[in-house]
């Protein structure tokens, strides 16, 4: 990892965050430097994709344009583009997006098969489990990863379960066929931290195990608990540091909790109900730090305007609703009535077959939309699946659009990305082509689906 | 009702609901225009005309006369489908799922198994109902789960209940056959709930084939107490042996394909009719469903080895299934069931991707149920005769932005409201200076 790009990063994340002062604080977080990335782009070459309709992700739709890798970066996007010695494809008939990001995953730490021996996402043990992080359950033979690539998925962040008020660290990844989860994360991408509001807290403990949180009180009392032992941990850490006193023993759960606090990790917040994240913005503001995104956020669209003031993203799904009480009032349009408010709208998967067609749910909402008379274009929707979530992770920089500079993840699909009808033809991820539909010899299979009968030879 | 914003669809919309308070079942209805895809001998015809009386179809095609006194639907630039059917469910049987006193599709303990009917406890006023209807989804199967153990603490048993056929309209007459199938588990779910082992629930079932036998040919002799005793009660014996008698089907939700060749050699064992739900790997033994003439209600979305009795998952298995001539539905799976059964649509638009032809993946959410379930004389294409269940779309209802304009149910125009859409206008009028309570 280098050091300076991971400060540029969280410091364009997090609104207001004090360069100077997180920059020191940052090289003396002790976890900062552990399980540290170990992503190698795959071998690349310039490539220069010719003729495509091509959704930019900054909300530009582009007509019979070109899109020119060199290096693993973007290095033009426009019209009649030439470059000696590119390998030139024709991509007439074919649309062009930044690769697909989804903010919510349990990939790796939910694995495909789901069975018990699997099942390593969610630490069920206590309400602030805040000290586990997601990357030491990521299990990278996960089928799942391929199957998200052949629907042009190249970075995910991967999420402990909503079980406890504080899940744990979150990672994004590249979605590269790794040996282990260095060799996928994101380098650069700050951690989250997961945290969860609502029935599943309750359930868990109150109900399930008889101790606190019993209520949707009780959890606002468990978050503000922590955040007022995190302050205090910083509090004699940084005395000790300027020798006043002895350094407080190293406490996983207080660092991550710290991390936030200083804007170095982003709170990722599973959050259903609209007065619950009103609260939960409240709360934020009282400990001095921002969140980034809520997800599963079903009643976003009640409170659009809170959002777009805090600058918080609302994600959701097109159309999960029913299945717990607080899903009760789930529209398919709520992405679009927090877009329109000006707020931060994002489409997440939280599943397996989901993440393989973030396009098609985003396409649900456009009609859906539509029909409630709101017209949303092609290349204002994209940004639901690409730089909006790569806001949200603090790496809006670095991936999300097709932007000059920025790493070449680039998904090319047989036709437009929101018809049912289309697949994903190729997937690049930083200029090196990683999935090609036609090709099914070279296409990444995982340990586990080598030889299946189904598996033929390349994701399907 | 809150006015819709969008000015071609919201004129239509409104024009339609004003018909809504009359009596329109009774008269004589013309949709003219569209493009109906009758999913019928008729096949698909441009600027054609549906005429309907008394909720049935009476007549489809280019050249027919309007009858003076019909009401007329302009439906020009439309396409009008058969109403859609969802395969395998529990709408109506549910409102919140993790609210156990609306979950009436399980039952704790062990009370009943076959004989379980969940026919009495549909609700045609559920939210799932209007949410799914205006959506396209005319007609349901509703049954009893099959979770091994459900969030609620809930299980099933091998055999698991009794399902039936409704409509979705606001009429009484809902129930278009209760009790088509008995419901059975075998793989992996049919192994837990037999003590560990999917033989075991092979011989639960087999087990009670015989007794259901035995007891249908000797109820006199049963209820004086002269016969052996039997593995269920004289209720489930009952459902069961109708399904022998070939009253009724055997529906077996399975997946691996060694599962499914077992399941089909207790269908030609007993002689029974079966249908496969589930079926991942169905498409490793569709030459032995097609022999067999046994129906798959297949997880057309599922691709991944989400467990061992799935490792065979691809997207493919419905347009390898059509090529060797095995019936099927698509739907009843957890992404196209119960409160999102809607998704049907983009469940057949992925089967249509990824090699199925498009007119077979419309048949795989429309008359494919209807004749898996034996309803085809009633329901699932546009013909003469027919129920009038029909809905008329903006487009291609495969397309993820397509809606329904009008859905009609028994020849009656279903309101194109639902809780979603109240919630929806509410919060679309965000001038408004007073509380969402108030508008």
């Amino acid at each position: 990892m280098k050091p300076v790009l991971f400060l540029v990063v969280t410091c364009l994340a997090v609104a207001g965050c004090q360069h100077d002062e997180s920059a020191d604080r940052s090289s003396e977080t002790s976890s900062e430097s552990a399980f540290s990335s170990r992503y190698a782009a795959l071998p690349n070459e310039t490539t220069l994709l010719r003729n495509a309709t091509v959704l930019t992700g900054t909300g530009e739709q582009l007509e019979a344009a070109d899109v020119l890798m060199q290096d693993g970066k973007i290095a033009a996007v426009g019209n009649n583009l030439s470059h000696e010695g590119a390998l030139v494809v024709d991509a007439s008939g074919h649309w062009v997006t930044p690769g697909i990001i989804d903010l919510h995953s349990h990939l790796g730490v939910y694995p495909s098969p789901s069975v018990e021996a699997h099942a390593d996402g969610n630490e069920m043990t206590a309400a602030n489990t805040a000290e586990v992080w997601a990357e030491h359950s990521v299990w990278p033979q996960d089928p799942g990863f391929v199957a998200a690539l052949a629907g042009g998925v190249t970075s995910l962040q991967i999420l402990p379960g909503s079980a406890n008020l504080f899940g744990g660290r979150s990672v994004t990844v590249k979605n590269v066929p790794g040996r282990t989860v260095q060799d996928m994360k994101f380098p650069g991408a700050p951690h989250g931290l997961k945290m969860a509001c609502g029935e599943n807290p309750k359930r868990v403990y109150g109900f399930g195990k008889g101790v606190a949180p019993f209520t949707r009180m009780g959890n606002v009392a468990g978050y503000r608990k922590a955040w007022i032992a995190a302050a205090d941990y910083r509090t004699r850490s940084e005395k000790a540091l300027n020798g006043d006193g002895d350094a407080p023993l190293r406490d996983l759960q207080l660092e991550t909790l710290v991390g936030v606090l200083d804007g170095e990790i982003l709170v990722h917040n599973h959050c259903y109900r609209a007065d619950e994240m009103a609260i939960m913005l409240d709360i934020a503001e009282e400990f001095g730090y921002r969140i980034a995104s809520f997800h599963h956020a079903v009643e976003a669209y009640k409170i659009p305007d809170l959002l777009a003031d805090s600058g918080t993203c609302a994600a959701v799904w097109a159309d999960w609703w029913g299945f717990k009480m607080e899903a009760y009032d789930g529209i398919v349009e709520n992405a679009a009535l927090v877009d329109k408010a000006g707020a931060c709208a994002i489409v997440h998967s939280d599943d397996d077959l989901g993440i393989q067609r973030l396009n098609q749910e985003t396409a649900k909402i456009i009609g859906a939309a539509a029909r409630a008379g709101m017209n949303i274009t092609p290349g204002h929707a994209i940004r639901w699946i690409t730089s909006n979530p790569a806001k949200a992770l603090g790496i809006g920089d670095l991936v999300g659009t097709l932007e000059t500079g920025k790493m070449a993840d680039v998904t090319v699909w047989a036709g437009d990305p929101f018809s049912v009808y289309t697949k994903v033809s190729r997937v690049y991820i930083d200029g090196a082509l990683v999935y090609d539909r036609d090709d099914p010899a070279r296409n990444p299979v995982t340990d586990f689906t080598l030889g299946s009968l189904a598996q033929q030879g390349g994701a399907q | 009702m809150n006015s819709a914003t969008g000015p071609g669809p919201a004129v239509f919309a409104l024009a339609l609901t004003a018909l809504i308070a009359a009596p329109v079942c009774a008269e004589v209805t013309a949709i003219t225009g569209a493009t109906v895809h009758t999913v019928g001998p008729q096949g698909s015809i441009e600027n054609a005309m549906v005429l309907i009386e008394d909720g049935i179809v009476t007549a489809v095609g280019n050249d027919l006369e309007i009858p003076v006194d019909a009401r007329r639907i302009d439906a020009v630039g439309k396409v009008v489908t058969p109403g859609l059917m969802t395969p395998m469910g529990q709408i109506g049987l549910v409102e919140v799922d993790a609210v156990a006193g609306t979950v009436d599709f399980i039952q704790r303990g062990d009370q009943f198994s076959a004989g379980f009917d969940v026919a009495d406890a549909y609700n045609p006023r559920s939210s799932l109902v209007a949410i799914n209807r205006i959506a396209g989804i005319t007609h349901a199967v509703i049954a009893p789960d099959g979770a091994s153990i459900d969030q609620l603490g809930n299980y099933s048993r091998v055999l698991s209940g009794l399902a039936s056929v409704v409509h979705l309209g606001d009429a009484d007459d809902y129930l278009l056959d209760r009790g088509v199938a008995v419901i059975a588990q075998l793989g992996e779910t049919g192994g837990d709930l037999a003590a560990g082992s999917r033989a075991a629930a092979l011989m639960i079932l087999r087990t009670a084939m015989d007794d259901a036998r035995d007891y249908a040919s000797n109820r006199d002799a049963f209820e004086q107490g002269r016969r052996r005793t039997y593995s269920l009660s004289h209720t489930d014996l009952a459902a069961l042996s109708a399904v022998l008698s070939g009253e009724r089907k055997l529906v077996v939700d399975v997946h691996r394909a060694s599962d499914i060749s077992a399941a089909l050699r207790l269908a030609g064992d007993y002689d029974i009719q079966m249908i496969i739900v589930g079926g991942t790997e169905a498409w490793l033994v569709a030459a032995e469903l097609a022999t067999a003439g046994v129906p798959v209600i297949l997880d057309s979305i599922g691709n991944l080895p989400g467990s061992f009795e799935r490792l065979n998952a691809r997207l493919e298995t419905a347009a390898i299934l059509a090529e060797a001539g095995v019936k099927f539905a698509v739907g009843g799976d957890s992404f196209s069931q119960n409160h999102n059964a809607r998704n049907i649509t983009q469940a057949a638009g992925i089967a249509v991707a990824n090699g199925l032809p498009w007119a077979e993946g419309l048949a795989a959410i429309t008359l494919a149920p209807a004749e898996i379930f034996g309803l085809d004389e009633q329901i699932g294409s546009i013909e003469q005769g027919k129920r009038a269940d029909l809905v008329i779309w903006n487009d291609d209802p495969l397309k993820l932005q397509s809606y329904p304009e009008q859905v009609m149910i028994g020849g009656r125009l279903v309101p194109m409201e639902s809780r979603q859409t109240l919630l929806r206008d509410r919060y679309l009028q965000s001038e408004s200076p007073l509380p969402p309570a108030f508008r």
